[in-house]
């Protein structure tokens, strides 16, 4: 295709082009709602519940109401004058904008402060108190499934999902959602297997700890409302809110800038729900911002139990695995059922295994709800899956790479749903794993107090499904280019890269083009960002969109009796006498997907599966249990990258920041529930000291066909392999089995010593 | 309860009403729409509030605003082009959200003014306050090492 003027003279996709908001950046120009002021604003400050599990006798908020400066004190029972049924949630509505008749964790919002000075209402919220009857609390998910601490008295699934239909008004238990797998004959196939090994792992709570805390405003009209939200699912949002209040979509409004990072902290509703109401009570703009600390009581990642067993025939090959997976979602369900199903179904890992049965249980518990963290529940299952790897291959006597390639899942196979797996480079990533790490060379052991060790380790995710995402791309009479579209850059890149496939299909430099930010009265709808879903789902719809808008160009100089070659602000010209006049691209995307039925098969899964493996090659201070990475290999299917410079920071990035859910990140709770270290100064994240001495970065050469340009997600892949490979390089420098996360020094020391 | 201090913000005389509890940061939101210094762990510990003040980078989050009267105020908005430190980080795609990315800027500006050319075992220590949950550290450290290069060509 010949190009127009302004044409960018070299392909746009596949170069590493800086960040398109560089400058704001650098500079701290950023827009961040963090930093929103509106006249007349009032800040909300939140009073929480001390108490894990009890029923609200009574709330006295008289003190805080006297103090000079507070305009107003809100509670659940003031909020029900505007939401008689305030509860929100994606696969269940059981959350309360403020608690009601009970509170389910410590840390839950039961009052907000409103004041024009924030520091007035956070005073006032030491001023009011709140008393309880205490009500039996359960906290590990093993046990809430028996539990006679019941969380929630009767089960409110949102009724969008079917999966979901059967718990509708359950009573007496704290199973959110039990996913169930059955292929094959696993009893028969456990019989006749030579070897069976069963393992038992857990992972432990931790938190996004994005370093913008979680922020929004509402502002409303006489009837419309905008919500001002660092949000990664601005449509949701706006569904959601509208549904809350019995409005129409369209008088609701979500604008969403840049965030300060989300890692999926920032999904469905968060604070939008309880700035809404303010607003709407108070009619003045409302903002509440978290502070660090409350951000632990309002988002985690989900603490797991795998218990996980394997079949091996003579040869070698694993025929039948069994997994049973307790996912522990605290008070309320959050995204917890989907990463239950979603994930749960590929428990079994990137294995070719015959007869496979899971069991997958979301569980109620009293802790701080969680979520979906980079990953979406995989790096859990991986954490056990390969760590059981890891130990058959030791029981057998066999090279673990070797093991792990024998029985490795292949191209045209079917996974345990039964889906047939398809551009999912499982080969191309364990071979480059295993030359990355130069694992036929003998490894240097080291001796005296410093022990080493290597190990690796290799996981793979379904992108979610069913999921949807439009876009419209205008081409203005200039010929400049606008991309509309709700995906939200939290910092994984995607105003530059959706700019890059823009400027690949209408040819002009990715540089020119302008990405509209989420703004729900502009941009179309978009499930949200999340699930490295946005390259595939988002980068097709754009690419689509910036197709019809070629075709309508090249229509437009058809209908004008213009050469191909004219240029974009000639049509306009043209058309209308002057430079006048746009045209509008507009696509929607939305893959095919097969629900799985009663035993979990579905011949259509996902529409395109990540895959990622990790090395490690580390040492141990066996006289203080300190484990130093020396070496760390990332090695990732992610399509063909479209901007290779931000796919290898995804990959690096992912990776460091999984080391800390691996080494030293936890959430401590006493026997009350209560978090005891919930700010940076407790709870540690990794920093500069924490960096491996060598990080190699490769994404193989691979396609993703149904791709933007082969392109597909990476922002989650290279957390998958990374805790199992610790822990398997650690099993290989001293001799230990760690089967809990995370393993800081305290638990290599005392596993040590133990020995 | 209000009291006015004075003091050099990027280079120009400024002053403001501030009070006891106030902290840098706010005023700088507050008064004078500056967002680049930010507060995120309200502890001093992230450097995501980082300003410098008379050529020291502090945590603007525990700087009370009432003791900053005649001191020079500089943050990540001071100039009008970008310096060698900043042209580095964008070349070197050294950041993704970028919320952590000003406190680190500064940071850098006053590693390379101490040691203009710092081995990555420097950088490393010298820049561990600032916390990037994005992770882009191994970017951020050859985006120190290429400031340096370029501030020695200048």
């Amino acid at each position: 295709m010949k190009r127009a003027t302004q044409a960018a003279e070299t392909p746009q996709v596949g170069r590493s082009i800086p960040r398109l908001e560089s400058w704001l950046k650098v500079t701290g120009r950023a827009e961040y709602v963090h930093n929103l002021r509106l006249p007349g604003m009032l800040y909300g400050k939140i009073f929480r519940s001390n108490v894990a599990h009890g029923r609200i006798k009574n709330i006295d908020v008289s003190a805080a109401r006297a103090l000079a400066g507070v305009y107003r004190v809100v509670t659940g029972k003031d909020i029900q004058e505007v939401i008689p049924e305030p509860f929100y949630g994606p696969a269940f509505h059981d959350q309360p904008i403020l608690a009601l008749d009970k509170v389910r964790y410590v840390g839950e919002p039961v009052a907000v402060v409103l004041a024009s000075d924030p520091h007035v209402a956070e005073a006032a919220t030491h001023l009011i108190s709140a008393e309880y009857e205490e009500l039996p609390a359960v906290y590990d998910e093993v046990e809430a499934m028996t539990s006679k601490a019941i969380v929630h008295d009767v089960l409110k699934p949102a009724g969008t999902f079917p999966d979901l239909k059967h718990l509708q008004g359950k009573k007496n238990t704290n199973l959110a959602l039990d996913f169930r797998l059955r292929r094959g004959n696993p009893d028969k196939a456990f019989k006749a297997a030579a070897r069976v090994f069963e393992h038992r792992f857990r992972t432990q709570q931790v938190m996004h700890t994005p370093l913008e805390p979680l922020v929004s405003v509402a502002e409303c009209t006489e009837d419309t409302l905008t919500i001002h939200t660092a949000s990664q699912s601005p449509s949701f949002v706006r569904i959601e809110i509208a549904r809350l209040l019995g409005w129409a979509e369209n008088r609701v409004r979500v604008r969403v800038p840049f965030l300060g990072g989300g890692f999926g902290a920032k999904l469905y509703i968060k604070l939008e729900a309880l700035v809404s109401v303010l607003s709407l009570i108070t009619r003045k703009p409302v903002k509440i911002a978290l502070t660090m600390e409350e951000q632990f009581f309002t988002i985690t990642k989900h603490a797991s139990t795998f218990r996980i067993k394997s079949g091996v025939d003579a040869g070698g090959r694993i025929v039948a695995r069994e997994c049973e997976v307790w996912w522990n979602g605290g008070a309320y369900a959050d995204i917890g059922p989907r990463v239950t199903q979603k994930s749960g179904f590929t428990a079994p890992g990137p294995y070719d295994i015959e007869h496979v049965a899971i069991d997958s249980y979301a569980l109620y518990t009293n802790l701080p709800p969680a979520g979906a963290l980079r990953g979406f529940g995989i790096p859990q299952l991986v954490w056990a899956y390969e760590s059981h790897t890891d130990l058959m291959a030791r029981e057998l006597g066999v090279d673990p790479v070797a093991f792990r390639r024998q029985n490795l899942l292949k191209e045209g196979r079917p996974q345990a749903t039964g889906t047939v797996m398809h551009d999912a480079a499982t080969e191309k990533v364990l071979d480059r794993l295993g030359a990355l790490m130069d694992w036929k060379k003998p490894f240097d052991q080291g001796k005296g107090t410093v022990r080493r060790g290597r190990g690796i380790a290799v996981g793979f995710k379904a992108c979610i499904s069913n999921t949807t995402s439009l876009a419209a791309v205008g081409v203005n009479a200039d010929g400049s280019c606008t991309v509309y579209c709700s995906t939200v850059d939290m910092g994984q890149g995607s105003d530059t890269t959706m700019a890059q496939i823009v400027g690949e299909v209408l040819r002009v430099p990715a540089e020119s083009v302008r990405v509209v930010h989420s703004d729900t009265d502009v941009t179309p709808f978009d499930m949200a960002t999340l699930g490295s879903r946005s390259m595939f789902h988002m980068g097709n719809a754009v690419k689509l969109a910036a197709e019809d808008a070629l075709q309508k160009i090249n229509h437009l100089r058809k209908e004008l009796g213009l050469g191909p070659d004219s240029a974009v602000p000639e049509i306009f010209r043209k058309k209308y006498g002057m430079r006048a006049g746009s045209v509008m691209g507009t696509a929607s995307f939305n893959p095919p997907y097969t629900p799985p039925d009663a035993n979990g098969l579905t011949d259509n899964a996902t529409p395109f599966w990540m895959v990622g493996g990790t090395g490690v090659e580390l040492e141990v201070d066996t006289e203080t249990g300190r484990v130093r990475i020396t070496r760390l290999v990332n090695v990732a299917d992610v399509g063909t990258p479209v901007n290779p410079k931000i796919v290898e920071s995804q990959l690096s990035g992912a990776a460091i920041m999984q080391l800390g859910f691996t080494l030293f990140e936890k959430m401590l709770f006493d026997d009350q529930g209560q978090l005891r270290n919930a700010s940076l100064a407790e709870y540690k994240i990794p920093g500069f000291l924490d960096l491996p001495d060598e990080i190699v970065n490769e994404a193989v050469a691979a396609e993703q066909k149904s791709g933007p340009f082969g392109a597909k997600g990476v922002g989650e892949t290279a957390t998958f392999g990374l805790s199992p490979a610790v822990a398997n390089a650690i099993h290989d420098a001293v001799g230990i089995r760690l089967t809990e996360l995370p393993m800081n020094p305290e638990a290599v020391f005392t596993k040590m010593q133990s020995r | 309860m209000r009291s006015e201090v004075q003091f050099q913000l990027n280079g120009e005389p400024v002053s403001a009403q501030v009070a006891p509890h106030e902290s840098l940061v706010e005023v700088l939101q507050e008064q004078f729409g500056l967002y680049g210094a930010r507060e995120s762990c309200g502890q001093g510990l992230c450097g995501c509030c980082t300003v410098l003040v008379d050529g020291v980078a502090v945590s603007g989050c525990l700087q009370l605003a009432a003791l900053i009267n005649k001191k020079n105020v500089v943050t990540v908005e001071a100039g009008l082009t970008l310096d060698p430190v900043q042209e580095a980080f964008i070349e070197s795609g050294a950041f993704q959200c970028g919320f952590c990315t000003p406190g680190i800027v500064l940071m850098t500006r006053q590693l390379l003014d101490e040691n203009p050319d710092p081995d990555e075992d420097a950088i490393r220590h010298y820049l561990s306050g600032n916390l990037c949950r994005c992770a882009a550290y191994p970017e951020i450290i050859k985006a120190v090492q290429l400031a340096a290069q370029k501030r020695r060509k200048t």
